[in-house]
């Protein structure tokens, strides 16, 4: 079954996994390079090159690429059809990696020490911005497969509910497609004409604007592939039932509609953008909260269902009964455990008032890999020890050092993102190469161990992951039978209300809240704009 | 569509929750006056230091105990990078940048802004307890971004 589209998931895995192992080693020496400790001068580059190849390729060659092969996987297997066209993905992946390529040239010829926001006047070089630009439209192109191979589903299935994997792939993509307009918007009109010399100025405050439009639901685009496997699949591995299924539509639905006019909340410190559009974005960032907290309350349901049938009894003895010692449900279940501390950080960070604190502090980091670098990138580990084992038939290579390498994260990024928090607070700059800084706090040196320390139990586990993956994929013993998770509604399929399948109403939903939300704030912005800055290369 | 009874309780304390944070975010605006740079007029970045006020950065002082701040900003390094007042002032600061995207937060206060180049962004800090107060750039701003710096002294009251 599905054996073409499953080279086409191998291939994008393959990818992640390169980009996480290379971009992930810097972690770990941002990390020390906190504690005072710098292997910078060693390895003949500056911190910010570290830094930018670190953002870009974790935070979207990683994500993007791990997504993408993990949705086509699940769209094909849940709709129980091959794609449309199989030659399409393929070239949304060619066009991707030809993307990646392009920007990673730039960023290790040190043309784009720009970090992964990119923020101008820093003019990275052209490839720099092409290529990235190229990664989304590889997503626009996958994405569109994606669509028509559903609605060929819905016809040939008139009046069937979308099964809710297929579902959580569609609010995810379209998600990306209305996110990634903004984007766009800055790449063609600002940042590709502007670095290749045709505009002299550039509108950094416009640019920002369009950035962040673009970057809050990137979070939620990282989100969404991992609330698919906690609804859809990790029910099943927790040998329970989906709580309500219902529910996690509705969920989906409101991420869906909540998720883009949020971004003035990243730009609370900026000049140039009115009050009470910042106070708004912080009514509607609230609100895509909610979402989460129905996650929350229906996947722990869910879980409980497992423990129970697992013979847990009493108030939470079933959550000592659930399969801790399995390295795919233990690494996603501690996965949401390090995410609702990141949900907590992430109302703060979230606060019109309370984000003057923490505002470009260490916080920040702290807080992303609670969620990015932990709810996501453990979640797709774990997912990685089942699908990896499918797609090459070969078994995990050792389960021992899987559950070693989800233990280590666990106490390694609580330990790390305590450091970062704390030292945030206590007013430490995030971006910044704190080994050579001019200024050094006594009063950090204390947090700053704790971010070393857990930056290091981090590289060990990164390794351990890295080398499992690669040893599953390519050298370990054949014969793996191994099936997609698939959870099944508890109480079987209660029929969600008609309205949740009319696209048609959620996306005009979404577009007005976006233009209410965005539209005269660009609108002021594009009437205002000026000549702007030249470019810069300061690094 | 059916709600279990338990998740209907979850719903109804998770909007309170929500509804709670936003009043404690009301409370901090309207009664203790907390504010963010708002809309702003544009400026030219690339003329910015020919023209007044940030043709000649500095202090001045606007009122018994309040003071106005002209802060200028560049790679790598902010004009004026000491600036001192008694203890008490009340400072408002104006700052711009004549290149790339800075940040400015002087340790031990609220004050946190962007420079962003073409932007004065405007914010208000009160010094009562005398000694050196830290001001740093917390936006990268290239290679040297970690020597970007300044400081605050607070003098006692004479
Ligand atoms: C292996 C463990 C990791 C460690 C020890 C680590 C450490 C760090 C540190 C110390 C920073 C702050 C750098 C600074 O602001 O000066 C950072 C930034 C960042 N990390 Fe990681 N990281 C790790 C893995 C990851 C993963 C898996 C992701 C996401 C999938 C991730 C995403 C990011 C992002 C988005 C930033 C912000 C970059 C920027 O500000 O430009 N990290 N990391
Ligand atoms: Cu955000
Ligand atoms: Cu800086």
């Amino acid at each position: 079954m599905f054996a073409r589209e499953d080279r086409l998931v191998r291939w994008h895995l393959l990818i992640a996994f390169i980009a996480l192992a290379v971009g992930g080693l810097f972690g770990p020496l941002q990390a020390l390079n906190r504690m005072g400790i710098s292997l910078y001068p060693v390895l003949g580059i500056s911190y910010y090159q570290g830094l930018t190849l670190h953002g870009v390729l974790v935070a979207l060659v990683w994500t993007t690429f791990f997504i993408c092969g993990f949705l086509i996987f699940v769209t094909v297997r849940s709709l129980n059809r091959s794609l449309v066209s199989l030659g399409a993905a393929w070239i949304a992946f060619w066009v991707m990696l030809v993307g990646v390529v392009a920007a990673g040239y730039a960023i290790l010829t040190n043309q784009a020490s720009v970090l992964y926001t990119f923020y101008p006047p820093l003019r990275a070089h052209a490839s720099f911005y092409i290529g990235l630009t190229l990664v989304v439209v590889g997503t626009w192109i996958l994405s569109a497969g994606l669509f028509v191979t559903y609605r060929r589903w819905r016809g040939q299935n008139p009046g069937k509910a979308t099964p809710l994997m297929a579902f959580g792939v569609l609010v995810t993509f379209i998600l990306w497609d209305l996110a990634t307009l903004g984007v766009a918007a800055e790449m063609l009109f600002q940042l590709i004409p502007w670095s290749l010399g045709w505009l002299g100025g550039i509108d950094a405050l416009l640019a920002r604007t369009l950035f962040w439009y673009f970057g809050h639901p990137l979070v939620y685009f990282w989100l969404l592939p991992v609330y698919v496997s906690w609804y859809t699949m990790l029910p099943k591995q927790a040998g329970g039932r989906l709580f309500s299924d219902p529910m996690a539509r509705l969920a989906f639905l409101l991420l869906l509609v909540f998720s883009v006019p949020v971004g003035l909340h990243h730009q609370f410190a900026d000049p140039g953008i009115g009050h009470g559009w910042k106070a708004l974005h912080t009514i509607l960032t609230f609100s895509v909260a909610f979402p989460s907290l129905l996650t929350a309350f229906n996947v722990i349901a869910s879980l409980e269902i497992g423990g129970r049938a697992r013979g847990g009894a009493g108030l939470f003895g079933w959550v000592v009964r659930l399969p801790w010692g399995e390295p795919s449900f233990a690494a996603q279940a501690l996965a949401m455990l390090l995410f609702a501390f990141g949900g907590v950080g992430g109302f703060i960070n979230a606060s019109y008032n309370l984000n003057l604190i923490v505002h470009n502090t260490a916080w920040v980091p702290g807080h992303l890999h609670l969620t990015v670098g932990s709810a996501v990138t453990l979640t797709f580990a774990g997912v990685a020890y089942w699908l990896v084992p499918l797609l090459t038939g070969r078994q995990l290579w050792h389960r021992g050092l899987a559950l070693a390498q989800v233990y280590l994260w666990f106490f390694g990024m609580a330990l790390f993102s305590f450091g970062m928090h704390w030292a945030g607070v206590l007013g430490q700059p995030r971006r910044t190469d704190m080994a050579t800084a001019v200024y050094r706090l006594a009063e950090w040196s204390v947090p700053d161990l704790f971010t070393g320390v857990g930056g290091t139990i981090l590289l060990l586990s990164l390794i351990l992951l890295v080398v499992n993956v690669a040893m599953t994929a390519f050298f370990a013993a054949r014969g793996a039978v191994v099936e997609m998770p698939k959870a099944e509604p508890a109480g079987g399929a209660e029929a969600a209300p008609w309205i949740f399948e009319r696209w048609s109403v959620w996306l005009a939903v979404t577009a007005v809240l976006i233009v209410i939300g965005y539209g005269p704030v660009l609108f002021e912005l594009v009437r205002t704009t000026t000549a702007g800055s030249p470019p810069f290369r300061v690094w | 569509m059916r709600v279990d009874l338990y998740e209907k309780v979850w719903i109804a304390l998770s909007l309170l929750m929500l509804l709670g944070f936003l009043g404690a975010i009301s409370v901090s605006v309207f009664v203790h006056g907390i504010s963010l740079p708002g809309a702003e007029q544009r400026i030219d970045p690339k003329t910015v230091v020919n023209e007044p006020p940030f043709a000649t950065p500095g202090i001045r002082e606007t009122g018994p105990g309040e003071y106005e701040v002209y802060l200028l900003s560049m790679v790598w390094s902010f004009v004026p990078n000491e600036i001192r007042v008694p203890a008490g002032a009340r400072v408002t600061f104006h700052a711009t940048s004549r290149d790339v995207t800075h940040g400015f937060t002087i340790h031990g206060t609220n004050l946190n802004l962007m420079l962003i180049p073409g932007l004065v962004a405007t914010g208000t800090a009160t010094f009562n307890k005398p000694g050196e107060y830290l001001f740093i750039c917390h936006e990268y701003c290239g290679l040297a971004h970690q020597t970007m710096a300044g400081k605050v002294i607070v003098e006692e009251k004479s």
